[in-house]
């Protein structure tokens, strides 16, 4: 079972909570997902106000665990002020961390990354890094004291899925005991089966449910490719070849014609 | 029967109006001062069900499809017909490929059909939608229309502490039926209605004419310009999962800028004549609801879709309220 800071989790489908058509919608793919851990952003104006808190309990009552995130910070002081409010919030340690470097493209900007995961840790935050392919800032983010580390396959909302695959396979092998969770990017079912078959221990993903023309049922096909992939990493697919090799033996027939 | 409306928004004006026109004799109190001071006065006015098609239940195109023709007749000359414009920068084309695909009665538009329809708006775009059955108004001028108009048929409207006096909690005698239209004012009273904030800009210039509401579709920020005549133009809006009803923040307005000036430079040059911020009540499923105890009735949740749906609940409210009580 995928273990998060020395928590067991169940499923290994992360579900964002952002921009689904209505709460309903949101908690019936929720639901279909079934999916341990959804995240939320938490924007300032969102914390305050009389009753600012019905969309939060809303989160809460999906009886999943919740994993606040820093969406929109473009610092480290930013992220570590979103943290606390988080914190407060709905009560956990757990935080996405998020750190913006541009504003058009959503890239991380690595640097503050580093110095918020540090801080929080140091806090006592258990950190979950929403990071670039870069080994060396994954070594840095481990450094800083997170346990799990969550690269992008492609950019926040994209939909273009793993855009560069040997990037992966080689974060992989870099970091072969750290639990690593895809994070942004994902657009189909067929790319999130296809970085699981890479070794991933999780997938993230929030656009490619919400944004789907129907977001239950995308939420349905999501849970199915997470399971496919998993299990056919488990079952150690084949490599490509050049040759093609019958699959059935061809004793007895003429094999020069 | 006698009838009293709590709320003189475009949900409580509406219901009076169907009410009054089957018979009724109705009276609405509100306890702010004026007729469409909530949500309502922020409003986009946008009679558009097939472009809300993009993310809202196949209910609301069906009941939107009555509100152009509701509000014609009940406010003759308030509602323009020059349908919606949906346009995308060049790199956003996959955003317009998926609002088609969600929605219906719309056709493609090139370059040159954009600038038939929009001229201030030739060579900026190349690709578009066009929805030529939809039409908008201007909320504020509608509202104040539709209260003298019921004021007119003898409908009285009372407003501050008359209102309370009369509409508060122990207020309500006399009448058959009451019945709460008060919007995010009625959060505190039912649990499972929550506010949504919005909020919005009015912008001044005479640099660009629109002729229709155009709607610039980008995947975050998502934009609409509502033309309000006389060089205005109302720009919105966020929606942010909120109860608080402060001033719009700085990054609120920072987007909605820098979408208007995407959608022509000439908004960098347009005077900000008003901020605007209020709370959308909505259900979870974002749908409105008539609710019933006994002789209590409530119309509400009405979400993003005030003027678009408040015609087809109120004639199905009007209908329920007369039947049943």
């Amino acid at each position: 079972m995928l273990k998060l800071y020395d928590t067991d989790i169940e499923s290994r489908l992360l579900l964002g909570t952002a921009r689904y058509p209505s709460p309903e919608i949101l908690r019936q793919a929720v639901l279909a997902s079934r999916t341990g851990i959804v995240t939320v952003s938490l924007r300032r104006e969102m914390a305050g106000g009389r009753t600012g808190g019905a969309f939060f309990s809303m989160i809460r009552d999906l009886g999943v665990r919740v994993l606040p995130n820093t969406a929109g910070c473009h610092t480290a002081r930013e992220a570590v002020l979103t943290a606390h409010m988080a914190r407060e919030v709905f009560a956990t340690d757990w935080i996405k961390l998020e750190v913006i470097g541009h504003h058009d493209t959503l890239q991380p900007d690595v640097f503050e990354l580093v110095e918020a995961a540090r801080i929080l840790c140091a806090e006592g935050f258990r950190v979950f890094p929403y990071t670039t392919e870069d080994l060396g800032v994954g070594e840095r983010l481990l450094e800083a004291g997170c346990q799990v580390l969550m690269p992008w396959c492609a950019p926040i909302g994209s939909a273009m899925g793993p855009v560069n695959i040997g990037a992966l396979r080689s974060y992989r092998a870099h970091f072969p005991e750290v639990p690593l969770i895809v994070d942004a990017g994902i657009g189909r079912p067929s790319h999130a089966a296809a970085v699981m078959e890479l070794g991933f221990d999780a997938v993230l993903l929030n656009t490619a449910v919400a944004g789907a023309g129907d977001p239950v049922a995308m939420a349905v096909a999501f849970a199915g490719a997470v399971e496919a992939g998993r299990a056919a990493c488990l079952a150690g697919p084949l490599e490509p070849r050049d040759m093609a090799v019958p699959s059935t033996p061809v004793i007895g027939k003429a094999v020069f014609s | 029967m006698r009838i009293l409306i709590r709320g003189a928004g475009v949900v409580g004006l509406a219901l009076a109006h169907e009410l009054a026109g089957a018979g009724h004799a109705v009276a609405v109190a509100d306890p702010a001062g004026e007729a469409g001071g909530g949500a309502s006065r922020h409003a986009g006015g946008m009679l558009a069900p097939w472009c809300e098609g993009e993310t809202a239940p196949a209910e609301v195109v069906s009941l939107g499809q009555e509100a152009i023709g509701w509000w014609e007749s009940a406010l003759p000359g308030h509602v323009t017909r020059r349908g919606t414009l949906v346009v995308a920068p060049a790199r956003d084309g996959a955003e317009l490929r998926r609002f088609a695909a969600r929605t219906e009665g719309h056709s493609l538009l090139d370059g040159a059909g954009i600038a038939a329809l929009e001229p201030d708006l030739a060579g900026r775009f190349s690709g578009g939608l066009f929805f030529a059955g939809e039409a908008h108004l201007d909320p504020r001028a509608a509202l104040a229309a539709l209260a003298e108009k019921l004021a007119g048929a003898g409908v009285p409207l009372v407003f501050g502490a008359e209102a309370s006096a009369l509409a508060g909690p122990s207020g309500g005698k006399g009448f058959d039926a009451v019945v709460d239209c008060t919007g995010a004012s009625a959060i505190g009273t039912q649990t499972t209605l929550r506010p949504v904030r919005g909020e919005m800009l009015v912008l001044e210039t005479r640099d660009i004419a629109l002729l229709r509401p155009v709607r610039l579709l980008h995947p975050r920020i998502p934009l609409y310009v509502v033309p309000r005549g006389n060089g205005r133009f109302m720009v919105g809006a966020t929606m942010i999962e909120s109860g608080d009803d402060g001033p719009i923040s700085a990054r609120s307005a920072m987007e909605l800028l820098n979408a208007a000036y995407a959608l022509h430079p000439a908004f960098g040059e347009a005077r900000v004549l008003e901020t605007g911020t209020g709370l959308r009540p909505a259900y979870a499923d974002n749908m409105p609801r008539l609710l019933r105890d006994g002789d209590t009735f409530s119309l509400n949740g009405f979400y993003r879709h005030g003027f678009l749906l408040a015609p087809a609940m109120a004639r199905r409210a009007a209908r329920e309220i007369g039947d049943r009580t």
